[in-house]
């Protein structure tokens, strides 16, 4: 690739937000038809690199020049880059729900004869670009009615409805599961074939390392190297040590789980789906939680892992059917959330910005909201109280945010995932269930949760982890259960751990009911 | 951060919500001195600010409950005919069976929860939008306050009337003041007072550096200069009159609330519901009572304006309330409520209230006519969040501050204040 011409350099750009300098002196070439990949931990600059070069920020906010296709851009806006054949696609895809695939497409974009939405021309070509990105659907479809995995490829037809020379991808594959990753990877391949160049960029290390040509390193808004995969042998190890500066030794931090009795059991636990109530979202599940241990959930996305562990946390998902909990030998009955905070059960939800806080809070508000009894008498706020166990877990997670009265959006992913953390510690619960404790989270904040979760377990309670990152669960658990469908398939202790075995059974009712 | 953002923060806390009720009061300050020029200092006369109060009241108290369900993300249209309805049936109750006035008000005040319960059924446990539940609470309690007034008048007895249009009593020496409101005007001056004093040490307790003295020294000042001007004014109108009841009800009524959704599980309850109910759920919130008792308490401030209106009329009629919703809607956002919920403060919408109030007053002494009133507020209405709105994109407060720029000597070199990363609030706050 490094004599293929250069499509993009983008030269010494920076760019300041009002006493922030979020780039300074940032340099990108991005060369004809390849895979380019950025990479960097949360806030090194990404993502508002990718706002300068889409006109986001537009010229003139910026310092630096941007050289596309050999001449110099100066992008008043996203439809001027857009025009020049840049599209990027973010994290968050933005597409309306209520209308169907074509008209997705072309939203903004209406292929139009005399004024009017040619509609013939318009399925025409949305079947055309729909065949381009693999996507098997009927064009008429709402966006609502598919899954994640497919709105993906009807946001990626979209831009190419644009003409697109250059493919910005944001996290594209945060939000899907492992299938409808390599499809998309796969995809990307073959535009490559195609003459398309593409930028993307990912926390997913592994997937940049087995898609890239090309991956530029950014640290706290500086560009670090560029380095070519093939010539220099890159490897996730390579990315992460560019990434954080210095060489992590392990993902994990070290430690000795010392494991008590079982003190918290699921049986039989059955769910109806909140509306199809013939389906079943959990079936027959049955579990075991020992003190100090962390349990591992696994299983590939829709499996029902998190509907299992919301049924269990007050009901606040699906409908019960039948199935019992014991808690230190005795059952407990759990009907509403506040009862389950009252049993010392604690759920950090995988979507912290939609359901895990309020993002008008600020730090303190945010930590206490889920037990406020611990800070009032006869229901008055003692206000001081409220700010020292803030600030005690600010000091002992190491959010880092000056006080604890900054609104909880101005921190970032890892921080905030503290701060839900925090909220759920101080409820003081014997059972904590995770569900994706790391999504979105770069390497060094990673390594700072596991820490705390460990630290959790050693103080005697039970962890239970969900997550779809299978090394994450390796590493972190003590035993992992797998789910497929509802249905608990496996129980699988560490030293058993591995991501072939673990895969088999996530997909094994599969199999069975196949053959 | 400039020293006047630095400044305004001290003086007044330092969020947005706060940053806004700065500029409220600053307006409201600039509005009264610009009417009291205009009118020849007619608008601080005592009857001027007595006529005020007594005429605002009931529109500020419905503020007040209007605020807690905006907060919770609602809103109600059916206020101004649920007061309407509450003060027929209490006219008739005490015409027809002879019931003595505070039975009457007692009366008038269940009528009010078992309606908000209605409403709040549905708004809560059934789900059916509160615009929804409410526009057809106006038009059904409209209808009913005809049907059972046959949309007629009907007089309220004497006793009864004290709660819309009484005073203070004179009692006590002849100081030439009326003594009662010189107490009371006291009484605000140690709370105010008191309550600063009380901040300084909260902030020291919570290990936060408590700001200057002298700031404290201002935070105490302005006030009470505000307060004794209005003790000595409304202690020394026309013999006879002095503060208002209805405006004594509306006070202590602002004093509970503001303690409640500050200093209350149940008032921080409404702000996470508003925030964002399905998180406030998964805390443990109890997010239909929440919204159920949110409804329920404002049909009882309505019922309760809805007396303290008919006292002051001294009659109840098939046309009273009518807009009064609207005053109330528009009151809290003129005082920094967001329209999707969440924020919002008490005292930001009686702030609010007043600026209308105010506006309202000075242009009717001015002799403008009503058309035109109507067109003012409605600009006021939408340039004061229109302007919310620009700040918010703009991520800080900044038309003081752009007036003071030229006037500044620090350079904008000093830390990230921590609004700045998120000048795209409220979307993806991710940078990287």
């Amino acid at each position: 690739m490094r004599d293929a011409p250069v499509l993009l350099e983008m030269r010494a750009i920076t760019k300041e937000f009002p006493g922030v300098k979020a780039l300074s002196d940032v340099n990108l070439v991005v060369r004809q038809g390849e895979i380019h990949a950025i990479a960097g931990e949360n806030g090194a600059g990404k993502s508002t690199l990718m706002k300068v070069l889409s006109g986001v920020h537009p010229y003139g906010s910026y310092t630096g020049q941007i050289l596309y296709q050999g001449t110099e851009s100066r992008f008043s806006d996203i439809r001027a880059s857009e025009n020049a054949g840049i599209v990027i696609i973010h994290q968050e895809l933005a597409l309306v729900p209520g209308l169907s695939i074509t008209e997705n497409i072309f939203l903004g974009n209406e292929p139009r004869r005399g004024g009017v939405i040619d509609w013939k021309t318009a399925n025409r070509r949305a079947l055309e670009l729909m065949a381009l990105v693999g996507l098997e659907e009927d064009p008429d479809t709402l966006i609502k009615d598919i899954g994640v995995g497919k709105q993906q490829l009807v946001e990626i037809a979209k831009a190419f409805a644009k003409n697109v020379r250059l493919l910005i991808l944001d996290e594209p594959t945060a939000a899907l599961n492992e299938t409808d990753s390599q499809h998309l990877l796969e995809l990307m391949r073959d535009f490559k074939q195609r003459g398309i160049t593409s930028i993307i960029i990912s926390h997913k290390l592994n997937e940049i390392a087995e898609i890239a040509d090309a991956i530029t390193i950014l640290r706290d808004g500086h560009t670090i190297e560029t380095l070519d995969v093939k010539a220099d042998g890159v490897d996730e190890d390579r990315i992460v040590r560019g990434m954080v500066g210095r060489e992590l030794h392990s993902r994990f931090p070290d430690h000795t789980p010392d494991i008590g009795e079982v003190f918290f059991e699921v049986r039989d636990w059955t769910v109806r789906h909140p509306v199809a109530s013939d389906r079943l979202v959990a079936k027959n599940a049955s579990f075991t939680v020992r003190r100090g241990e962390i349990v591992g959930f696994a299983g590939l996305m829709g499996a029902g892992r998190t509907e299992l562990a919301m049924s269990i946390f007050g009901r606040s998902y699906g409908v019960y059917a039948s199935g019992q909990i014991f808690k230190d030998g005795r059952e407990i009955v759990i009907k509403s959330v506040s009862d389950a905070i009252e049993h010392g059960l604690a759920y950090v939800s995988e979507d912290r910005k939609s359901i895990g806080l309020n993002l008008l809070d600020d730090i303190k508000t945010s930590v206490v909201s889920a037990k406020l009894s611990k800070i009032t008498s006869h229901g008055v706020i003692d206000h001081v109280r409220e700010h020292r166990a803030a600030e005690d877990y600010r000091t002992s997670l190491r959010v880092k945010a000056p006080t604890v009265d900054e609104p909880v959006t101005t921190l970032s992913g890892g921080n905030q995932q503290k701060v839900v953390l925090a909220k759920w510690m101080f409820t003081d619960p014997d059972l904590l269930i995770l569900d994706e404790p790391t999504r979105g989270i770069d390497v060094g904040a990673k390594y700072e949760i596991y820490g705390i979760i460990q630290r959790l377990a050693d103080q005697g309670k039970g962890v239970i982890v969900i997550s779809s990152e299978l090394p994450e669960l390796i590493g972190l658990c003590d035993r992992i259960y797998t789910v497929f469908e509802g249905t608990i398939t496996g129980d699988i202790p560490r030293r058993d751990a591995d991501p072939e075995l673990l895969l088999k059974q996530m997909t094994s009712v599969k199999k069975a009911q196949r053959s | 951060m400039s020293r006047v953002k630095e400044l305004q923060k001290s003086l007044f806390g330092g969020n947005t919500s706060n940053a806004r009720q700065f500029g409220m009061i600053f307006t409201l300050v600039a509005i009264v001195l610009l009417f009291e020029i205009l009118t020849n200092g007619l608008t601080l006369n005592p009857g001027n600010l007595i006529s005020l109060v007594s005429q605002y009241s009931y529109i500020l108290l419905l503020a007040i409950g209007m605020l807690m369900v905006i907060v919770a993300g609602h809103i109600d249209l059916s206020v101004g005919s649920i007061a309407a309805f509450v003060g027929i049936v209490v006219a008739k109750v005490m015409q027809d069976y002879a019931v003595p006035w505070f039975l009457a008000v007692l009366i008038g005040l269940a009528v009010g929860a078992v309606i908000g319960a209605w409403q709040g059924f549905w708004v809560a446990y059934v789900g059916v939008p509160a615009f929804i539940v409410t526009l057809a609470g106006m038009m059904l309690f409209r209808g009913g306050n005809q049907f059972i007034g046959n949309a007629n008048t009907i007089p309220v007895p004497e006793g009864f009337r004290v709660i819309g249009s009484g005073f203070l009593p004179e009692v006590g020496p002849d100081t030439g003041y009326n003594n009662l409101t010189l107490l009371l005007g006291l009484v605000v001056c140690v709370a105010v007072v008191v309550r600063e004093w009380r901040g300084r040490r909260t902030r020291r307790e919570m290990g936060a550096d408590a700001a200057p003295m002298w700031i404290s020294v201002i935070r105490v000042a302005f006030p009470l200069a505000v307060v004794v001007f209005a003790t000595l004014q409304f202690a020394g109108g026309r013999i006879g009159t002095s503060f208002p009841v209805s405006g004594i009800i509306l006070g202590v009524l602002v004093v509970i609330y503001s303690f409640i959704t500050r200093n209350t599980a149940g008032g921080r309850h409404i702000y996470a519901v508003g925030g964002n109910a399905r998180a406030a759920e998964l805390s443990g919130v109890k997010l239909k009572r929440v919204n159920f008792m949110v409804m329920m308490n404002m049909s009882v401030l309505a019922a309760l304006a809805g007396m303290i209106f008919v006292a002051r009329s001294a009659a109840s009629g098939p046309q009273d309330g009518i807009g009064w919703e609207l005053d109330a809607i528009a009151a809290v956002f003129i005082g920094g409520a967001a329209v999707s919920g969440g924020l919002g403060t008490i005292s930001g919408s009686i702030v609010g209230g007043l600026v209308m109030a105010v506006l309202n007053n000075g242009l009717q002494l001015l002799g403008v006519g009503s058309d035109r009133v109507q067109i003012i507020k409605g600009l006021v209405l939408l340039l004061a969040v229109a302007f919310d709105v620009y700040n918010k994109k703009q991520g800080r407060f900044s038309v003081i501050d752009s007036l003071m720029r030229p006037f500044r000597r620090d350079t904008p070199t000093g830390p990230a204040s921590p609004a700045e990363p998120g000048q795209e609030r409220g979307k993806s706050p991710v940078a990287g």
